[in-house]
C-alpha cells in the first residue's frame, strides 16, 4: 500500500527524522494560509500516488502566499496519469546545499532488508545506479540480531562521506531502517535528503510502501494518518467493475473468485488460479483475443460465488462471450465451477452453449463437471487440450483475429495498450 | 419445494417430522441445505445447488429416506440398503 | 539419490486440525508419505486420520523419541513465524510453508533463522514437494489419485512459482512420456526460502533428473539469479522455462496472480527476464505444450555435446 508523501513525512517526523516545514492543503485558501505560516518561499506538490509529478506540472514554486494560492488552485484540479490529487503539500523551500538519497528496501535474492544510500539525491535512484554505481552504497541488515547503527554508518561511509556529516547522517539512515521494520514497509526512501546551508540534514520528500498483508498490524498508525480500510492504494484507482468484483469476493469467504481487473475487450474471462490466470491471459492475447477482464478463481469457491463473478463479467458492456479456463485444479472443483458459470448464464437469460466459448478446467471432480457441461451443450475439454489451445479456440469462436482492436474509453493508464498490443516474438 | 437447477434433495414425508433427524441433517450438511424448522426437516432451496455431493445427509438419515438427485444427469444418490 | 524427500522421509503437519490441513494430511497419507504427528496448540490427544496431535513440536519430538525430517506449516499468517521458529528450534531441517499472506519481514526472519540453523524452507505460499510414485509433502497435486494422474515418475525436475502450474506442467511432461523426477512448488511470495538457483545443486546431484523445467513470472530477481548460476556452474542439466504474465510489462506497479508478482522496475519485467534466461542458454517456451519437445531436444543436444 502506497503512502502519500505527506503521510510518509508524518511517519518520518514521528520517528525522529527531521523534515522541512510543510502542511497539506485541500483548498487554495488553505494553501495560502500554510504559505503565510511558513513565511518564506514555498514549494507546492501535488499529492498523488504516481510518478512524474514534476513533468506533469504538479510541482510549483511560490514566493508569496497569493502565488501559492494560485498554484494550489491549478494543482488541485490537475489530473496526473489518471489520478486526481488528494491535496497539495505546501512546504518550505529551504536553501539546499546538497541533495542525497537514503532508502531501505528488500533484497529478494539475499532475503534481507538492505540500506541504499547515495550522495547523489534528487534524481531517480535507479538512474544513479546505472550511471554512477560508485555513488551508491548498499548493505544488508539482520532481521534477527538487534539493529545496530554501525551497519548504517558503514553504508554511508562507503560513498566517501566522513567527518561530522557521517555522524549526522548515521542516525537518520538507522532510524529509517527501524521504521521500515516497525511499520512493515517494503520501501522507505527519503529523496532528496537535503543538506541545508547551515550543514543540517532534513528530509524534503519521502516515499513509503506498507505491505498490504501487514496493514492489520498497524491500525493505530493508519488511523492517525487517516487511511481508511477501503483505500486500496493500487497503482491505479479501481473501476466500479473492479470494486464490484472485490465485493463479490469478500462477501463469501468460500474460496476466491475475484482479483478482477478491467480491460476493454469483448471476451470475458473466468479464469484461475494465480499462475493459471497469468498464463491464460497471455494466451488469449497471443492468439489475437481481446480480454474484457482479468480475474482469479481458486481455493474452491462456492457455486454462488462463481456464479456472481461470472454474472459480473457477462454483464460488462461489450462482452460477447466468456471463456472459462483454468490450469489443472486439485482443490477447486470442476463441477462446482461448471454449475456456477452455467447458472450465471441461465439466470441472465442466456444459453450457456452460446455464451460460453469454451470450458477448460481439468482436475478434481472433472467427470461430474463434464456431465453438467454436456447436459447444457457447452464445449469443454480435458487436460489433453493445452491451456493455449483452449484460449485459441475461444478467440476463434469470438472471431478475435478479425475483430477491430479499438481501445474502449475509460481505460486507465496502461490498460488500453495492454488490451490492444499483441506482441509476437 | 423449489428445485435447484443442478441438485434436488428429496426427503420422505414419513421422516420429515422427525425432530432428531431434522437436527442431524442440519448439522451434517456442510452447505446448509437442511434446516431444523421447529423439529421439522425443511429444505433451503437457495442452497440446493451448493451441494458438494458428500452424501453426509444420506448417511445421517434412515436408509432410503433422503435422496440426492442430480438434475443434470438423472442420477440419484441414496444409501445402498 | 533423492531431492529433499524420499520414501523414508518423516514429517509433521503444524496446524493439522485446520480444514485445509486435514485434507492435506489425508492426501499425503494416501500417497504413501510418512506423517508421524501433527501440532495444534490445545489439541493434544486428538487424531487426524490416525495421526496423533500434540500441543507443541517439542512435545511431539519428546513423545516420538526422534526429530522428524520435515514439517508442513499450515497455520494462519499471524502465527506462521512462531510455528516456523518452533520447528527450526526443535531441530527440524526441512520446512514447507503453505501459508499465504505472511508479512515479508516475518518471512525474512524465518529464512534468516533457517540459514543460521542449517534448515531449509520451501515456500511460503506454496503447495510443497512431490516425488512421483514415492512421496509428497504438501497439497501439491491434490488427492492421491489426482496426483497419480498428473505426476508420473520420470526424468524432469520441475520448479514453479505457481502451485497450480506445477501440476499443469508436470501433467504435460507425464502425458508426453518424460515424467517428473521431483516437482517443487517454490512459492509465490517476494521472499521465499528456496529459489531456483538454490535448488539447482540438489537436482544436479540427482541421477534421476536429466533436465529442468521452471515456471516463472514477472517480479523479483530470482530468474536473473538462476541465469547467473547457470553461467557460473557448468551444469549438466538443460533448462526450459515458461514465463507467464507477459502482459504485466505494460502495467507497472500492479500485482497479479501472486504477492511477489509485480513490475516495479525494469529488471522485474517478463521481457527482461526472458532475455536474461536466454543469455544463459535457457530456452523459453512460448506455450506449455511445446515444453516436452524442447526438453527432448535439449537433452539430445547435451548428449551430443
Amino acid at each position: 500500500m502506497r503512502l502519500f508523501e505527506y503521510e510518509s513525512r508524518q511517519i518520518l517526523e514521528r520517528e525522529g527524522i527531521p523534515v522541512t516545514k510543510a502542511g497539506v492543503a485541500r483548498t487554495p485558501e488553505e494553501a495560502e494560509r500554510i504559505a503565510r505560516e511558513i513565511a518564506g518561499p514555498v514549494v507546492l506538490k501535488s499529492q498523488v500516488l504516481t510518478g512524474g509529478r514534476m513533468k506533469a506540472g504538479g510541482v510549483k514554486f511560490a514566493d508569496t502566499p497569493e502565488e501559492a494560492r494560485a498554484h494550489a488552485e491549478h494543482i488541485l484540479g490537475l489530473e496526473i496519469n489518471g489520478h486526481m490529487p488528494r491535496g497539495v503539500l505546501v512546504g518550505h523551500k529551504a536553501p539546499i546545499a546538497k541533495e542525497l538519497y537514503a532508502g531501505v528496501i528488500y533484497d529478494g535474492t539475499r532475503k534481507l532488508p538492505t540500506f541504499v544510500f547515495s550522495d547523489m539525491g534528487g534524481i531517480d535512484i535507479e538512474e544513479v545506479a546505472e550511471t554512477h554505481p560508485d555513488h551508491i552504497g548498499r548493505g544488508h541488515f539482520s532481521t534477527i540480531l538487534p539493529q545496530m547503527d554501525f551497519r548504517a554508518k558503514d553504508v554511508i561511509a562507503s560513498v566517501g562521506i566522513t567527518g561530522g556529516d557521517l555522524n549526522k547522517l548515521t542516525p537518520i539512515l538507522s532510524k529509517l531502517a527501524r521504521l521500515f521494520v516497525k511499520y512493515d514497509m517494503t520501501l522507505a526512501e527519503i529523496n532528496p535528503l537535503a543538506q541545508l546551508e547551515d550543514g543540517s540534514f532534513v528530509a524534503v520528500d519521502a516515499h513509503m510502501d506498507m505491505e498490504n498483508e501487514a496493514r492489520g498490524r498497524h491500525k493505530a498508525l493508519l488511523a492517525e494518518l487517516g487511511v481508511g480500510d477501503e483505500e486500496t492504494r493500487e497503482a491505479r484507482e479501481p473501476t466500479p467493475f473492479e470494486i464490484e468484483g472485490e465485493r463479490i469476493d469478500s462477501v463469501d469467504h468460500r474460496g476466491v473468485a475475484g482479483n478482477v481487473t478491467e480491460f476493454d475487450g469483448n471476451l470475458g474471462l473466468v479464469i484461475g488460479a494465480g499462475g493459471g490466470s497469468l498464463t491464460l491471459f497471455d494466451a488469449v492475447r497471443k492468439y489475437g483475443g481481446r480480454p474484457a477482464n482479468y480475474c482469479e478463481i481458486g481455493g474452491n469457491p462456492s457455486v454462488s460465488k462463481a456464479c456472481n463473478l461470472t454474472k459480473l463479467v457477462l454483464q460488462k458492456p461489450g462482452v460477447d462471450k466468456i471463456a472459462v479456463m483454468m490450469s489443472i485444479v486439485s482443490n477447486t472443483r470442476v463441477d462446482i465451477v461448471a454449475r456456477g458459470v452455467i447458472k450465471a448464464c441461465t439466470e441472465l437469460g442466456y444459453d450457456p452453449a452460446e455464451k460460453i466459448a469454451i470450458f477448460r478446467i481439468p482436475g478434481a471432480w472433472e467427470d461430474e463437471g463434464f456431465k453438467i457441461l454436456e447436459r447444457y451443450g457447452v464445449e469443454y475439454c480435458d487436460r489433453s487440450v493445452s491451456m493455449h489451445e483452449a484460449a485459441r479456440r475461444a478467440v476463434e469462436k469470438i472471431g478475435g483475429q478479425a475483430a477491430a482492436q479499438t481501445p474502449a474509453a475509460g481505460a486507465e493508464e496502461g490498460t488500453s495498450g495492454a488490451a490492444t498490443e499483441v506482441t509476437q516474438p | 419445494m423449489a428445485d435447484g437447477m443442478f441438485i434436488q434433495v428429496e426427503v420422505d414425508e414419513s421422516v420429515r417430522g422427525d425432530a432428531e433427524l431434522a437436527q442431524k441433517l442440519a448439522d451434517a450438511c456442510p452447505v446448509d441445505i437442511f434446516e431444523n424448522a421447529g423439529g421439522r426437516v425443511e429444505i433451503v432451496p437457495a442452497n440446493l445447488d451448493e451441494c458438494v455431493l458428500c452424501e453426509l445427509c444420506i448417511h445421517a438419515a434412515p436408509p432410503g429416506a433422503v435422496r440426492v438427485r442430480k438434475l443434470y444427469s438423472g442420477e440419484v444418490l441414496q444409501s445402498a440398503d | 539419490m533423492s531431492i529433499l524427500i524420499d520414501e523414508s522421509t518423516t514429517f509433521i503437519v503444524q496446524g493439522i486440525t485446520g480444514r485445509e490441513a486435514v485434507n492435506l494430511t489425508r492426501e499425503c497419507l494416501d500417497y504413501g508419505s510418512k506423517i508421524v504427528g501433527g501440532v495444534t496448540p490445545g489439541r493434544r490427544g486428538r487424531e487426524v486420520h490416525g495421526v496423533p496431535v500434540y500441543d507443541s513440536v517439542a512435545q511431539l519430538v519428546g513423545e516420538l523419541g526422534f526429530v522428524p525430517d520435515g514439517s508442513v506449516v499450515t497455520v494462519p499468517p499471524a502465527f506462521a513465524k512462531d510455528a516456523v521458529f518452533e520447528a527450526i528450534e526443535a531441530g527440524i531441517k526441512l520446512i514447507v510453508v503453505v501459508t499465504e499472506r505472511i508479512p515479508r519481514y516475518d518471512v525474512a526472519q524465518m529464512v534468516e533463522l533457517a540459514g543460521l540453523r542449517g534448515a531449509r524452507i520451501i515456500g511460503p505460499n506454496c503447495l510443497g514437494i512431490i516425488r512421483p510414485g514415492v512421496a509428497k509433502m504438501g497439497g501439491i497435486g491434490g488427492p492421491a489419485k489426482d496426483a497419480q494422474k498428473a505426476y508420473k515418475p520420470g526424468c524432469v525436475g520441475v520448479m514453479s512459482r505457481s502451485g497450480g502450474m506445477t501440476t499443469e506442467i508436470s501433467s504435460t511432461l507425464s502425458a508426453a512420456g518424460l515424467g517428473v523426477s521431483t516437482a517443487i512448488s517454490i512459492g509465490g511470495d517476494a521472499i521465499i526460502g528456496s529459489t531456483y538457483a538454490e535448488l539447482m545443486p540438489l537436482f544436479e546431484a540427482d541421477a534421476q533428473t536429466e533436465a529442468i523445467v521452471i515456471y516463472t513470472e514477472p517480479g523479483g530477481r530470482m530468474e536473473a539469479q538462476l541465469a547467473e548460476w547457470v553461467k557460473q556452474n557448468d551444469s549438466r542439466l538443460p533448462i526450459v522455462a515458461f514465463m507467464a504474465g507477459r502482459f504485466m510489462d505494460e502495467m507497472p506497479g500492479m500485482s497479479f496472480g501472486h504477492a511477489g508478482t509485480i513490475v516495479e522496475g525494469k529488471a522485474d519485467t517478463a521481457a527482461e527476464k526472458i532475455a536474461r534466461l536466454q543469455e544463459a542458454g535457457i530456452t523459453v517456451a512460448e506455450e506449455i505444450a511445446e515444453i516436452p519437445d524442447l526438453v527432448r531436444q535439449k537433452i539430445a543436444s547435451k548428449a551430443v555435446a
